[in-house]
């Protein structure tokens, strides 16, 4: 049997993965840069951790309902919001993630600086789901969102992001409608952020604001640029990669944001489509490789 | 009925009158060209026409409709294509993918229609053809960044046709590019005029203008000085002065 512990890492590893999917959505497709997605995770968190200890509603309705209050609340906050840009939009998101948190811990409602216990994994076929079960529950839902992404891509609304991320003024003058197209990538990244949330909280069975700060934001955006912002494999990688490191050898954990720092340095200086990329080394050497072994056989 | 009809139409930027009461009409199948010297308001006067920013005051209207108060992307699905005066093709994706964009204005309105996949084999016959008639046909799958300035402005006018316009817009082509360059542009802007399509043409090179436009709108420091034909126009007094400055 698979350890605990693994198991623990594996369905962190795929939470972070769908965080680091849903951020790319909205800054890697749509192009608009977000400081502050780790607020709509928390948004998910509280939502599906109030709705199953307050009100009582099971795992199956609370964890969606997760997705649709971050997707309701991101169409809300989207709206006004992109109507600036870059770096006004990366100043606006960071303040709207400073808010969230301090809401969360400093109203009472909220369970304050204490957080939310005593939320747990899902029920089926009358008893609790295991771990293993659980991971693999994940692994579905993120799957299927994945094929949502192919699809939305090979979509004109895919073509409709891609040209705002290329340039607003001209993509108005082709017809697209910027400030939707932009709400649209909004509520979608930020609705599965959420649904990452309730799995989270479902997950780890007890949630603080301080899970859902500015500093997770910037891990989640580091996932993001590390893969490769833009592709659909790369955030994954990116999330599989910098989520990893952490649990191979403590003294990484412990310098992890200076670590992640210096990557994303280093990222920017050499490998700015980061490891997944267009023009970038990783897929440059895996098609010399295919190439080669094409070439001797 | 003038397909493009505008009116008193000024824009104020902060205290600057960057356009200042212009009136004049364009009709079908017909080229205006716009001239006057750096500074006149030609393309804030496109900027207008076009939704980038909305006027002060005054009036525009197109196919009797009124635009005045259109976004972007309204005014481009009723049938006004522009291109810009620095080229701004969407640089990292290949010609294909930039004119099918435009081809998608027909989808956008609907988020429905919108989710369909955009590789169709009927949408990128059509798409192919524009892209053969703008001369880009090798160029297919290259990505707009790699183009020399010339295809640039060419694939800019093979996106706004996808739009299927009535009007189209255009902002100094033959700027920047070499003599044979602008005379295969010359050649392309002539292919359209005879399908009924107006068009409206800022441009600094004389030669372009006196050979391609019947009439002539003259703008100096935000007012319209003179409308006429090329004849009329090139012997207009305060045409000469706005360009070359007061006798004395």
């Amino acid at each position: 049997m698979i350890s605990g512990y693994l198991i623990t890492i594996l369905i962190t590893i795929v939470i972070y993965a769908m965080l680091a999917h849903s951020l790319n959505i909205i800054t890697g497709h749509a192009g608009q840069i977000s400081l502050g997605h780790a607020s709509f995770f928390g948004i998910g968190a509280y939502t599906s951790a109030m709705l199953y200890t307050e009100v009582g509603l099971p795992f199956w309705i609370s964890v969606p309902m997760a997705a649709v209050a971050a997707g309701v609340v991101g169409a809300l906050l989207g709206i006004p919001c992109l109507r600036v840009r870059d770096d006004f939009l990366a100043i606006t998101t960071m303040g709207i993630n400073f808010v969230v948190e301090a809401i969360f811990l400093y109203l009472p409602f909220f369970g304050g600086a204490m957080g939310i216990g005593g939320i747990n994994l899902p029920r089926w076929f009358g008893r609790e789901m295991t771990k293993p079960e659980y991971f693999i529950l994940i692994l579905v839902v993120f799957g299927l969102l994945l094929l949502l992404d192919r699809r939305m891509g090979r979509s004109w609304i895919g073509l409709a992001w891609a040209s705002i991320r290329e340039d607003e003024q001209a993509a108005g003058a082709m017809g697209v409608d910027v400030v939707r197209f932009k709400v649209l990538a909004f509520i979608l990244g930020s609705a599965i952020a959420g649904l990452a949330g309730g799995f989270y909280a479902h997950f780890l069975t007890f949630i603080m604001p301080q899970n859902f700060g500015f500093g997770q934001s910037i891990v989640i955006l580091s996932m993001v640029v590390f893969g490769g912002i833009g592709s659909r494999w790369g955030p994954i990688v990116g999330a599989i990669i910098l989520g990893v490191l952490p649990e191979v050898s403590r003294p990484i954990m412990e310098y992890r944001i200076l670590i992640y720092g210096i990557l994303l340095l280093g990222m920017m200086r050499f490998q700015p489509g980061g490891l997944l990329g267009p023009e970038s080394i990783l897929p440059r050497i895996l098609r010399r490789s295919v190439y080669g072994l094409r070439g001797q056989g | 009925m003038p397909l493009l009809e505008v009116r008193a139409l000024s824009k104020e930027f902060g205290g600057l009158r960057a356009l200042d009461g212009v009136s004049f009409a364009a009709q079908e199948g017909e080229i205006l060209g716009i001239i006057g010297p750096n500074g006149a308001g030609k393309t804030t006067l496109f900027n207008l026409i076009s939704g980038v920013y909305p006027p002060s005051s005054g009036e525009m209207s197109f196919q009797g409709e009124s635009i005045l108060r259109l976004k972007p992307h309204q005014i481009s699905r009723r049938g006004i294509g522009r291109t810009f005066q620095i080229v701004r093709p969407f640089q990292n994706l290949d010609v294909e993918t930039n004119v099918l964009v435009a081809f998608g204005h027909r989808y956008y309105p609907s988020l429905w229609k919108s989710s369909a996949p955009f590789r169709q084999p009927g949408i990128l016959k059509e798409v192919q053809a524009l892209i053969e008639r703008a001369g880009l046909r090798s160029y297919t799958k290259q990505l707009a960044k790699n183009l020399p300035l010339g295809f640039k402005k060419r694939l800019e006018i093979a996106r706004a046709l996808a739009l299927r316009p009535r009007l189209l817009l255009l902002d100094e082509p033959s700027a920047g590019l070499r003599f044979e360059e602008s005379a295969q542009l010359m050649e392309l802007i002539r292919q359209v005029l005879g399908e009924g399509i107006g068009v409206l043409l800022i441009e600094h090179n004389m030669q372009v203008v006196m050979d391609l436009c019947k009439r002539i709108v003259v703008l100096d420091h935000g007012s319209k000085i003179a409308e006429g034909s090329p004849v009329e126009i090139r012997s207009n007094p305060l045409v000469i002065q706005a360009y070359l400055g007061k006798e004395t």
